[in-house]
């Protein structure tokens, strides 16, 4: 059981929540506590869109344990429209084929099961492709 | 110009790569480190340093150095082991280098050993992820093997790659493996089996991803002046090392498609060694997928950016080529034995300047440029080893 490490990063999970460095602006998804362009201690925190594009995708027949009931599966580094880069699944393809270049939001979603039926579900982001207004 | 603090290679060890189910991880390391303490005519080392990547995992079994210091009857000297990914064979030459250079240590033994058949399927490739950033890679699913495949696919793209446009990696590695005794695969591979091969992750297909597999490889270093007089060999010694670091997540990086750690390395291992690329006889490159091959041999300066496949295509890594890669086969025949891979790449570029690489041997090669990497070049050692006249 792994709930500390898991529940610990709820913000960034559910809500996309980054830093942002005070002096230099630079923006960070996964949240950083020292900037690693000027050196600066982070201590400001950052609400992603959860817009963004496709930068490249793949897709996994061979998963890991936890991921295996659910494969294949396709994951992407995903462009956000502030400027990080993220690794995350994508979901709600339906016939769909990732592309690069692909316009995707944020969605919440399982991550993965912790081993048997009484395991813990782990949720977080995902990227589907982006609904037409 | 030879200094008497010069660290020198005296003896190396190998056992081969492949689905070793009958010899336990220690068995493996114990018969590497023998062979190699043997080729260097028995001396007695002081410290053993152990690069593996995986064992808590694998084989549920920390603690490498005591075990495998006394399980080769060298129980009572130093003996850690040293983690870096898949560098981290290359990790514990770089710390042999420092022990024996700073003079604090006059012989070391250095051993890299990894035993991936202990554990198989999901539970294998979980140990695998765990080399990525476990909190932002692993937990979206996030496979080694994807996380490659996420950069073959983004230069594919940028660079205008045909569909085949890495096929001359793989094809090279095999026609190489054939002549390596020690080697997981000795069969080479036409173009049309690269184009029909199952895809794995796409755009990698089953020829894009060096085979993971249990090895064990060993080498034996001491200084120039500790020497025994009357040594058999040419002499080898290490002109240089040097190691970088990177993000773990080629995410976190402002060009996933530069690597930034094999680029400084490399850099450094030049002007260590007072020599430029083109003094290069053989390129030992990290070619865990084919992807990582072309962009280590874009990061050292042997091709633009994206256009390194051309050379894999063209014919110029191959033995008599312009640039020889893989030359025993590289990990995609030889096969990727995990933290043992340094040390393979060390012991082969080893034979190769002393002139024993057999049917393999590149003509005259003096100056042998070797790199070893943990991740998407998240860490890059590199050493260049160098023929003295």
């Amino acid at each position: 059981m792994e709930i500390a490490r898991h529940w610990r990063l709820k913000e960034q999970r559910y809500n996309l929540v980054g830093s942002v460095c005070p002096e230099c602006k630079q923006k960070y998804f996964p949240p950083r506590e020292v900037c690693p362009k000027c050196g600066s201690d982070i201590v400001t925190a950052f609400t992603f869109s959860g817009r963004g594009e496709v930068y490249s995708y793949t897709t996994i027949y061979e998963a890991p344990s936890g991921f295996d009931d659910t494969g294949p599966y396709s994951v992407a580094l995903v462009r956000l429209e502030e400027g990080p880069l993220v690794t995350a699944q994508l979901t709600d393809l339906g016939e769909a084929k990732p592309e690069i270049g692909m316009l995707v939001e944020m969605v919440t979603r399982r991550l993965r099961s912790d081993g048997d039926e009484r395991g813990m579900l782990i949720y977080g982001y995902k990227f589907r492709p982006m609904l037409k207004a | 110009m030879s200094k008497k603090t010069d660290v020198i290679i005296t003896g190396v060890g190998q056992i081969p790569v492949g689905e070793n189910w009958e010899t336990s991880l220690r068995s493996m390391a114990t018969q590497a480190m023998r062979a190699a303490i043997a080729d260097a005519d028995n001396p007695k080392p002081q410290a053993l340093y152990v690069g593996n990547m995986l064992a808590s995992t694998l084989s549920r079994q920390a603690h490498l150095g005591a075990l495998l210091a006394d399980y080769s009857g060298l129980t009572g000297i130093e003996a850690e082991s040293l983690e870096a990914g898949g560098a981290s064979g290359g990790a514990a030459l770089r710390q042999g280098y420092l022990a024996v250079a700073s003079g604090l240590v006059d012989v070391a033994l250095v051993v890299g050993v990894e035993k991936f058949t202990d554990t198989i399927g999901p539970e294998g490739e979980s140990a695998l992820a765990t080399l990525a950033d476990a909190d932002n890679e692993s937990i979206h699913g996030l496979t080694t093997i994807a996380q490659a495949a996420l950069l073959a696919q983004r230069y594919r793209h940028e660079y205008q790659i045909p569909t085949d446009g890495l096929l001359g990696f793989p094809l090279t590695a095999h026609a190489n493996g054939v002549g390596n005794q020690n080697a997981m695969f000795r069969k080479a591979i036409t173009p049309d089996a690269y184009r029909k091969a199952e895809p794995v992750c796409d755009p990698l297909n089953l020829f894009d991803v060096a085979p993971f597999a249990d090895g064990a490889a060993a080498l034996i270093l001491t200084r120039r002046e500790l020497l025994p007089t009357g040594y058999r060999y040419p002499v080898i010694h290490i002109a240089a090392s040097a190691v970088a670091s990177d993000t773990l997540s080629p995410a976190d990086r402002a060009d996933p498609l530069w690597f930034n750690a094999a680029q400084t390395s490399v850099e450094q291992a030049y002007l260590k060694a007072g020599i430029k690329s083109q003094q290069v006889d053989l390129f030992e490159y990290h070619d865990a997928f084919s992807i990582f091959a072309a962009l280590s041999l874009e990061a050292a300066g042997f091709a633009m950016r994206g256009r390194s496949w051309q050379m894999a295509a063209d014919g110029s890594l191959a033995l008599t080529g312009q640039v020889p890669c893989a030359t025993m086969g590289g990990l995609k025949a030889r096969g990727n034995p995990g933290g043992a891979t340094g040390i393979y790449q060390a012991v082969e570029a080893t034979l190769q300047l002393r002139g024993q690489a057999g049917t393999n041997q590149i003509t005259d090669a003096k100056t042998a440029l070797i790199q070893s990497l943990g991740g998407p070049a998240s860490v890059a050692v590199t050493h260049i080893l160098a023929r003295e006249e």
